[in-house]
């Protein structure tokens, strides 16, 4: 999140920034410099602090994904994607009346039920992808272990037949989506889902556990047309199962799901 | 006994037809009237050969498997099954008739590629559009707005007797944007379409493909469908 400190207009309509912010919002009013004392804002004036939304940065240097995901491929998809969605959500956030939600609550109340509102791809966009950065490590891959895979063969039967599952499920999609393991609130036990487009388990209220993105952008620069490539090295060297047992051990907080217990240490 | 035979009656009905009927027709990639390179600098011929060879024979392949199922399906009475497989033939017979008319709609700079349309269709456009350049900008425009994937098409709407842009997603023919449509002119906005030369960059696709459009061929439609 980045803060700016804006100035509400005072009475007579012009305004003042503050020295401490960097990012000045000029939308509504012009100032003159040399009107106005910059050091100080006036005081007795009304102040409103308005943040919006900046790009994460994925939890690792842009070229550690290699060769599994290029440096290429990170630098365009969270420089030019990710980035692009953050810029238009906040231009929405403007004048949007889902300004104030967190992130989550935005991507759930803009779905609205399947007739999704303007906010929607663009906010969901935005936390899929944080998302998807921290579903991936580099030497990631291999399996998981402790309470994570024993909730795993609990739910799938056995680690294969869950790879099976979700790749499966991501060469499934028809046209750019997401495929994910997420845990089911209702029932208490771990699923695969595909997706399309912008769409996530957050707008049918379940807990997101990993998330691939999908979308041509992906991997196109790396595999061509060879899904299913991609897809195996995500399972085989990228995905964190240290983010999974995070994610699961703060989903345990909202779903009892009994034995097994995912390890705190 | 014969009481609850008569009751036992069976929910489907077997219809028989003629065998030829019953026959199924499958669908074969059609070549491409040009060479791999031949649209460069505007596509580069790696796409133009992992976009022909790859993804649309990808969605014949896909669309004949899907047919055989359905054919099997529908012998069987199997109702759950034809209508499950209604997305995986819409989906990948329209990338096939996409597809189709866009190898069609390109054509080398060196054979007339990019020359804009005369006669009947460039005065249609001038009448509907105000002018050629407003039609470029509208569907590069249109083009660039499209979340996801799918198509920018120049339509001529048969009942109406006008020209239309109209977007479709993912792999949808222009039919599901109305009956009375007839695509003059597609436009893969796709990734897999640009993303190796252009990367994110889709409007500097949009605004090069103009360079290799084959207004020709657009003209022949339009001048078939609106007399």
């Amino acid at each position: 999140m980045v803060l700016q400190l804006v100035m509400a207009p005072n009475w007579c309509g012009c305004g003042v920034a503050s020295a401490n912010s960097t990012k000045i919002s000029t939308n509504a009013f012009k100032m003159s410099s040399n009107r106005f004392n910059f050091s100080k804002p006036y005081p007795g004036r009304a102040y409103r602090v308005t943040a919006y939304y900046s790009l994460t940065t994925p939890p690792y240097e842009l070229d550690a994904l290699e060769p599994y995901m290029s440096k290429r491929t990170v630098e365009i998809h969270w420089g030019k994607h990710h980035n692009e969605h953050v810029e238009r959500l906040n231009k929405h956030l403007k004048t949007s009346a889902f300004y104030g939600h967190t992130l989550e609550e935005m991507v759930k109340a803009t779905y609205n039920n399947g007739s999704p509102l303007v906010e929607f791809n663009d906010s969901s966009s935005v936390w899929s992808h944080d998302f998807f950065w921290e579903s991936m490590q580099p030497n990631g891959g291999s399996m998981p272990k402790g309470g994570v895979l024993d909730q795993i063969e609990k739910d799938f039967g056995t680690f294969t037949n869950f790879k099976d599952e979700f790749t499966f499920a991501a060469l499934s999609i028809f046209g750019p989506g997401w495929v994910w393991l997420y845990l089911k609130k209702n029932e208490r036990k771990l699923a695969v889902a595909p997706t399309q487009n912008a769409i996530s388990p957050l707008v049918w209220g379940d807990i997101p556990i990993i998330g691939l993105d999908m979308w041509e952008h992906a991997y196109y620069l790396d595999y061509k047309d060879d899904r299913s490539a991609y897809v195996n090295n995500f399972l085989d060297h990228l995905v964190s199962w240290h983010s999974v047992m995070v994610r699961m051990m703060r989903a345990e907080a909202f779903v009892n799901l009994g034995e097994p217990k995912i390890p705190v240490a | 006994m014969a009481l609850l035979r008569s009751i036992a009656i069976s929910s489907n009905k077997t219809i028989t037809l003629a065998p030829s009927a019953r026959a199924l027709t499958t669908t074969t990639l059609p070549p491409l009237p040009y060479s791999y390179d031949a649209l460069e600098p505007v596509i580069s011929g790696e796409i133009m050969m992992l976009h022909h060879q790859k993804h649309h024979q990808t969605y014949v392949t896909n669309y004949n498997s899907a047919l055989e199922l359905l054919h099997t399906a529908m012998d069987k009475g199997d109702v759950s099954a034809v209508v499950g497989l209604q997305s995986a033939v819409k989906f990948n017979g329209g990338g096939h008739i996409n597809h189709s008319i866009f190898w069609k709609n390109l054509r080398p700079v060196n054979a007339g590629g990019g020359e804009p349309p005369h006669k009947k269709l460039g005065w249609q456009i001038d009448t509907d559009f105000g002018s050629f350049n407003a039609l470029i900008s509208k569907m590069n425009a249109e083009g660039a707005a499209l979340q996801g994937s799918g198509w920018v098409w120049l339509a001529f709407d048969k009942e109406l007797k006008r020209l239309k842009v109209e977007t479709t997603a993912n792999q949808d023919p222009l039919v599901t944007k109305g009956a009375t449509l007839v695509p003059l002119l597609g436009i893969d906005v796709w990734e897999h379409a640009y993303y190796l030369q252009y990367k994110n960059v889709k409007l500097e696709y949009l605004k090069n493909i103009w360079k290799v459009i084959n207004w020709e061929y657009a003209g022949e439609v339009y001048e078939k469908e609106a007399q």
